[in-house]
């Protein structure tokens, strides 16, 4: 069930690179035993801005939250830096998509980035000065800093896009998976996020998004995994971004896969319905 | 109907008491989204009551409250199951293991009650009327048995809301990133659970299994209506749910006695639930911001400024063309070609003379220096988005009037800029109409001649 790989991220022989931030073997997730995620490979290197691109129901989102298990996987192995998600927590953020929460909550912008200094804390513990003191550093830094006071629901959608970006950078983590950080953004959010991940880079930090601008993935991002259920390719976008890739990462045609993927899943309907 | 001094007092403390109880774990239901899990939990555990009570055969005892946690959390658990694994909507799996858990209680105690003392009214209504003749002795003082129960549960609640704030806020916000951050969401979940379940069981007693719900949801709704801000919208849940409380008993004494003089007085648990009512319908209507009072201001003071800036528009307009306005004519003008009603139209004919852009008098409504530049913005925005429309939106040039009307009011100076840029600097709008000048005072026919 070996997925046809155009560029192949890791050496077949080992199964898992240790320098790796992020080290994904064999992966397959379902929803409701329809696979959604089929045999994916890719070893992630160290201080790039991945982006990961694909249709729509490619399993994008689904890839970063079953790397943070967040959804089950059927089968698989992830290695953060050659450990289990577990071990590796506090040096991985998650940025999710901004529909994912209620922007209604009674919270301040200040209130939300200081969550990213939940896991340090540890239970019980309150915040305290340092941490709000660190959450309002974050949020300076995403250019937000006189709107820290102000309920979530008052700011526009590219601050709260920006409000999660200073939520993760408060987590000092090395690692950064974000759900579609650009999705909907106005120009200036876009160019502070753009700011920021660049920085990201410079100082040896790995960016993995999930990213739907075919246009911006030259000038933005430096290696390019392109999904559609299995990955048609991974490596540096100089090298795997082609018509060639995209067309068979977009391409209408199913793939003989995708026909059993989708046959499979009507045979279990079909199962449960009878 | 008379207010019986050192009994009535204790049955206002017994129910200021619950209602704080309630008010800490129904703020964080409803953050969640989970009010109706509170009234699923209160009348789901019924059963475990019953039960607690049969093998123990006694009130006072602790298996009573044991076995309605248990069930309360059975509740919780089942329901999420059924909703999950068996793929029924949230509502419906909640209504399918409550009722049945609270048929259950029923038939259990009103079995039970041939052979012991414990009322299936006082479960469902309450009785907290009768809660100050149930005492215990604590400290050489005899108190109502409710207040120690009631003052325990929460001071518990207390604790664990100071203990778990920060965890019970983000997973109420965003499980997602709790689970990331390794924050079991799934046990702060339960914890919610017991806290609403022992809740519910300490407060049956004084205002039933089908009021308490009352106690939960609706002061933290209210509450939530006044404040954007968390520890005060659960400062206001637990002062809302107070006054709520004091204000029921003393209408249940008080309020029948208006109508009729033969009624002693009426259920104080269900005047609770009614005065909670009251409170959050006040709320509703005064809150600052998200109250109905508020939107509606903000919505008169908006369609006043747009049918002002109209008014503006409509004057330059006239001006361009060499003729003269009436008032009256003006407002004919207004109410005709735009939907602004005729209160609307006299609030906006105010506002514009009161900050001096229009001036009245006998020979017609005229623009100030002031009132004209600022109707030359007006009319630069609407000619600058009638071009814009019509080269870019491929909008047929007779077509562009009516969305450039309410685009001009939303359209500050950068967008001017923005849409001067887009449609090459023109100077004439597509019914060949010039585009005034920005910062010009706008005199008509400065830049063209044809008027």
């Amino acid at each position: 069930m070996a997925a046809p790989r155009v560029t192949a991220a890791s050496p077949r022989g080992s199964e898992h690179d240790d320098r790796a931030p992020l080290s994904i073997h064999d992966m397959t997730v379902a929803y409701e035993r329809k696979p959604v995620l089929w045999d994916v490979d890719v070893d992630v290197p160290e201080g790039r801005l991945v982006c990961i691109i694909g249709p729509n129901g490619a399993g994008k989102s689904t890839l970063l939250k079953a790397c943070l298990d967040m959804v089950p996987q059927v089968s698989g192995e992830v290695r953060f830096w050659g450990r289990p998600i577990a071990a590796q927590r506090q040096r991985v953020a998650y940025v999710p998509q901004r529909e994912s929460v209620d922007w209604d909550f009674p919270v301040s912008a200040l209130d939300v980035v200081a969550m990213g200094t939940y896991r340090r804390l540890g239970w019980c513990r309150p915040v305290g000065r340092r941490e709000r003191a660190d959450a309002m550093a974050a949020l300076e830094r995403v250019g937000l800093g006189d709107l820290a006071r102000r309920q979530i629901s008052q700011l526009s959608g590219g601050q709260q896009q920006r409000v999660f970006l200073a939520r993760a950078l408060v987590q000092e983590a090395d690692l950064f998976l974000m759900d579609e950080p650009f999705a909907s953004v106005d120009a200036a959010t876009e160019e502070a996020i753009l700011d920021v991940l660049s920085a990201l880079r410079t100082s040896g930090k790995t960016v993995v998004c999930v990213h739907h601008d075919l246009q911006t993935v030259r000038e933005s991002f430096d290696w390019v995994v392109m999904l559609n259920m299995r990955v048609v390719a991974a490596g540096p976008v100089t090298e795997v971004f082609t018509v060639e890739n995209l067309r068979r990462t977009f391409g209408g045609r199913l793939t003989l896969l995708d026909q059993a993927a989708t046959a499979l899943g009507q045979a279990h309907r079909g199962v449960e319905g009878g | 109907m008379t207010w019986t001094s050192g009994y009535d007092d204790w049955v206002v403390l017994i129910g200021v008491l619950a209602a704080v109880a309630c008010a800490l774990p129904g703020t964080f239901l409803l953050l969640r989204g989970m009010s109706m899990m509170g009234d699923a939990i209160s009348h789901a555990v019924l059963p475990g009551i019953a039960v607690g009570f049969l093998v123990s055969g006694s009130r006072e005892s602790s298996w009573m409250f044991l076995g309605a946690v248990v069930a309360g959390v059975i509740t919780a658990v089942v329901s999420q199951a059924l909703h999950r694994l068996g793929r029924l909507e949230r509502g419906a799996a909640m209504g399918v293991v409550f009722t049945t858990f609270f048929a259950a209680g029923l038939i259990l105690m009103v079995q039970g009650a041939d052979h012991v003392e414990l009322d299936p009214n006082c479960v469902l209504y309450g009785a907290i009327e009768l809660a100050p003749l149930d005492t215990v002795t604590m400290l050489g003082t005899e108190i109502p048995r409710a207040v120690p129960i009631l003052v325990g549960v929460g001071v518990v609640n207390l604790l664990i809301v100071l203990l778990l704030y920060k965890e019970m806020k983000l997973c109420a916000f965003d499980p997602g990133m709790a689970r990331a951050a390794g924050i079991n969401d799934r046990l702060v979940n339960q914890v919610l659970m017991i806290l609403t379940a022992a809740t519910c069981v300490a407060c049956f007693e004084v205002v039933g299994s089908i009021l308490v719900v009352a106690l939960l949801v609706v002061p933290a709704a209210a509450a939530r209506l006044l404040s954007d801000r968390l520890p005060v919208v659960l400062l206001l849940a637990v002062i809302i749910g107070s006054i709520a409380a004091g204000l029921g008993h003393v209408s249940a004494i008080t309020v029948p006695g208006w109508f009729s003089a033969q009624v002693e007085d009426t259920s104080t648990a269900g005047m609770m639930a009614v005065m909670a009512g009251v409170v959050f319908a006040v709320a509703w209507i005064l809150a600052p911001r998200h109250g109905m009072l508020a939107r509606l201001i903000h919505l008169l003071n908006l369609r006043v400024r747009i049918a002002s800036e109209d008014a503006l528009g409509l004057l330059y307009r006239c001006d361009e063309r060499g003729e003269a306005l009436s008032a009256t004519r003006l407002r004919q003008a207004l109410s005709s070609t735009t939907d602004a009603g005729p209160m609307v139209i006299r609030l906006a004919m105010g506002r514009n003379q009161r900050q001096g852009l229009v001036t009245s008098g006998t020979d017609g409504c005229h623009l100030t220096e002031g009132g004209r530049a600022r109707a030359a913005e007006i009319v630069r925005s609407h000619r600058l988005w009638e071009s814009w429309l019509w080269r870019h939106a491929d909008l047929a040039a007779d077509h562009v009037h009516d969305s450039a009307m309410m685009l001009e009011h939303v359209t500050d100076d950068s967008i001017r800029q923005q849409l001067d840029a887009e449609t090459g600097s023109v100077a004439q709008d597509p019914h060949g109409r010039p585009i005034p000048e920005p910062g010009s005072d706008g005199e008509p026919g400065d830049r063209t001649s044809d008027g």
